[in-house]
Parts: C-alpha cells; structure tokens; sequence
C-alpha cells in the first residue's frame, strides 16, 4: 500500500497524513479526526472509520478491545435544510 | 522533547513542582501557556482531563468580530483579530482564517439602534464599520431576503476561523517551548500548601504550582469548590450545525439580530449554523452536550426564510457544546478572592474562542510581569461579591 492511498475519501485524508498524525503522538479516533478532519464529510466516518482502525491496528497503535468510534453526530443520513424547516417548531421546555 | 508528545500525550512526564499549572487544554489554557513561554523561563504544565479539542474549543462557530458593543469588546477583538493575521505564520499550521466580513442585519427599531449606536464607537476608535441599507446588504449576500431589514452593519476585518487547528497550534508552540501538555489527566482537588497549590490529580500523582490557572470554562465548578470558592458563571448549551460544502459562495458571516441565526461559510466549504433557542434555559452547573430534533426544526425553518436557496442545502452533522455565561455577560479573569494562587479565565459567555489570542497574551503579561491591561478591572472576579457587576454588552449572540 502506498502513502498516498486514501483513508477518508470526502476529506482527502491519506494514510501518510494518519501516519503523521500517529508519529506526533495523536492516539485516539477522536483526537485523529479533530487533527485530519477525517470523518466530517458527507459519509461522516461511514467508509473512514473502519480503515482507519485497521490502520491504527496494522500500526499497533491500538487494541482491538480499546477501539472506540468517534461520537456519531445526527442526522443519520444528510438531510435538506427545507425538509429540517418543515418539522414542528421546538416546543418550550423540549429544546 | 519527543515527536511522540509533540500535540500532548497522556504518558507525559509531570514535574513535581512547577511554577504555573494550567487547567484546561482548550484554547485559553493553550495560548496562555504559550505566551508565558515565550515571555519567561517558567516551568509550565497543562492538564487536559480529555483530548485537546475535546471541550467549547473545538465545538465554537469559529467567528472572530470586532463588531461589539462596548468599547473594550471592540478594542479587544481588534488586538485579537491583528494577531490572528501573523498567526499562522507564528504556529506553523493553517489556521483556515478568512476576512469576509460580519453582516448584522436589523428588522427592529431597537436593532436598528444598536448598529447605529456600534458603527458611531467602532468609527471613534478605528474599527472600520459600515452601515448599509437591505439592498446595500444584498450586494454582499444577493440571495438574502432583505424583507422588512431597516438596517444592516458591514466589517470586512472581521472573519471566520477553523477551530480546530487553532488549538493544536498553540499546543504544539507551547510543547516546542518547553511547556508540558498531559492530557486524559483529570484534577480531582486543589489544596493550599507551602505559599501554592497542591492539584491532586485522577491518575493518582500530584502536581505543586505556584500559580494554578483555572481554564476550564462551563466546567470550571468543580476546581473552584474544592477551594470553597463559588463563582456565578453556569454552562449554557449551545447547538449548531454544518452542511455539506460548497464552493466560495458566502463572503461575511451573517448575523439576524431579530432571531438571533447566524451562519457562515468556512474554509472548507460548510456552512456553519447556530440560533438562539426559544424556551427556560438550565441553570445547573452540569454541561449538557445532547443535541436536539428542536434546533434543527428551528434553525432550518429561520434560514430558509432568511436564505430561500439554501433549502436544498444538507445537514451533515448537529452538535452541541457550552457557552461558559456569566451574569453581567463579562469574563471572569484574574487572582481569585480570598485564593490569590489560582488565577481564573472563565466566563466568557460565547466568545471566549475570539478573543482567546488576546486574553492569552494578557493573562500571561498578568502571570509573568504583573502587567494589568485596562480589561482586567472589569473580569475581576472579585466584583460580583463587591456588587461592581455591570453589564455593558448587548451584542452577545445565541
């Protein structure tokens, strides 16, 4: 595999720059995504992730049993802001 | 210093003593500790209980404005967006700045007073802000529905940032200078010993400091009670959102005074979304990170009118993080009454992230030359129990 193989295709994030960001000393999903951007395209970490473990893993940077996916953020899939807008307004109390 | 620890680590070798402790590894704590390296030989540590990133710092809108209110905001906002020009020259990283302006559009008389009111102190004191009618408004952003604008402000010094880079930056400054940054290391107590304080932390170590900074932020109680001190800021949760990007399309951040929306495009394409919600806000101490159906409702249905052609835009991801409010929307920085040893940089109620490169070089000027800038009167932190509290700002957003 070469370095310019990409882990994070939305993003363009490489497996040169994960290995970058594990040689500065960066350890977990979270810290790697807030330090490449990886996952925050529009499959939000749906391809990325499981390379990236087996990446991080392959480079023994990590147990399998120590895995933990970034936090998923919603909405689950992309959804259009008129779709968002045709929704019940937020209730008081309930926001 | 090892390339291993080069953004902080959680294996990092902690002196027994040190001469200012720094909790929080947020963007406060980071470019504090920064500044009084660069300033002075003192031996610093930072504590970060998470990951770098993991609080406000990395979940704030990443705007940078010099259109306030008041004059020291102002003031403020302009030292910190002229050293936001060199600083990604200065941290070695992109910090993805862009001038594209603030627009503040009004549909009230009383908003309409306001930015007549801003654009008259921002010109006495420099800051180049223009007032423009809807249509002028629309000739920066064609696709804003200008119904019912009386008023809109225009300043193309201000911009947006992408957060994330700006607190590894700092962070990787402050390590190349010396300074300690352990993360997943949470402080579970500070105690007064010798003419300091002694931090008890989670992993079971202590750490001794002459000077402890408490840069925590909405997360700032805990540190503080187990010194008996009781400071008035509380977390408040914030919401906000990106979509997909797209190419340049949307120069300014643009605020709607009236419901309080704001978004911009960043450098990366997004746009990035938050509004003031309707509805009782919590008053406990706890931060709430839980992102909601309700804000998606609202905030989509509020741009869309405001932006018709953003409808078709999609929402990638929704996520939540606090502002640290405090009551007179004031920050909250400086010794602590009665505990001289533990200097606080809290409160600062949504826009601590802007100014956060000034306040940096102001606390670490305070920590290391005893230097007062003329804004540390007013976030004294003794003022709430001498009643000196004011509210002077009525330009905080969200």
């Amino acid at each position: 595999m070469t370095q310019r193989v990409f882990v994070c295709r939305c993003e363009d994030v490489t497996v040169a720059e994960i290995d970058h960001a594990i040689s500065i000393g960066l350890e977990s999903i979270e810290e790697i995504k807030r330090y490449t951007g990886l996952g925050t395209g529009p499959c939000q970490g749906k391809e990325c992730t499981v390379a990236l473990v087996r990446l991080l893993l392959d480079r023994g940077r990590i147990g399998a049993d120590a895995v933990q996916p970034f936090t998923a953020r919603p909405p689950s899939e992309p959804v259009t802001l008129a779709e968002l807008a045709t929704l019940e307004p937020p209730r008081r109390g309930k926001s | 210093m090892s390339a291993r620890s080069a953004l902080g680590s959680r294996t990092a070798a902690l002196p027994a003593e040190c001469d200012v402790a720094i909790v929080g590894g947020g963007v406060m704590g980071l470019a504090t500790a920064y500044h009084i390296a660069q300033t002075s030989k003192a031996k610093v540590v930072v504590l970060e209980r998470s990951y770098l990133v993991s609080g406000a710092s990395g979940r704030n809108g990443g705007g940078v404005r010099m259109q306030w209110g008041d004059e020291g905001n102002v003031r403020i906002m302009m030292e910190s967006i002229e050293i936001c020009r060199g600083l990604t020259q200065e941290l070695g990283i992109n910090l993805w700045f862009r001038q594209g302006g603030y627009l503040f559009i009004a549909r009230s008389a009383g908003g309409e007073a306001r930015l007549r009111r801003n654009a008259e102190l921002h010109r006495s004191i420099g800051a180049p802000t223009r007032l423009l009618s809807g249509e002028e408004a629309r000739e920066i952003v064609p696709e804003l529905d200008i119904t019912g604008v009386k008023l809109a402000a225009f300043n193309a010094e201000d911009g947006v940032v992408f957060p994330w880079p700006f607190v590894w930056g700092y962070a990787g400054q402050a390590i190349k200078k010396g300074v300690v940054v352990r993360t997943h290391t949470d402080v579970l107590a500070a105690e007064h010993d010798k003419d300091g304080l002694r931090l008890r932390l989670g992993t079971g170590e202590t750490l001794w400091a002459k000077v402890v900074v408490n840069a925590t932020g909405a997360w700032s109680h805990d540190l503080n009670r187990s010194l008996g001190v009781e400071l008035p800021n509380r977390p408040h949760r914030h919401e906000i959102l990106s979509t997909e990007p797209l190419k340049p399309f949307l120069d300014p951040l643009v605020v709607d005074l009236a419901t309080g929306l704001y978004f911009s495009q960043s450098t990366r394409g997004e746009i990035v979304a938050g509004i003031t919600m309707p509805g009782p806000h919590d008053t406990g101490t706890t931060v709430d990170q839980r992102s909601s159906l309700g804000f998606l409702a609202h905030l989509g249905s509020t741009l869309v009118s405001l932006m018709p052609r953003l409808g078709s835009l999609k929402v990638l991801r929704q996520w939540a993080g606090p502002y640290d409010v405090s009551p007179d929307g004031e920050a909250i920085v400086g010794p602590t009454p009665g505990h001289p040893e533990l200097v606080q940089v809290c409160g600062f109620t949504g826009h601590g992230f802007m100014m956060a490169p000034a306040v940096g070089r102001i606390l670490a000027n305070l920590i290391v030359k005893g230097e007062r800038h003329p804004m540390l009167a007013r976030w004294d932190p003794a003022r709430f129990a001498t009643g000196n509290s004011d509210r002077r700002e009525d330009m905080i957003i969200g």
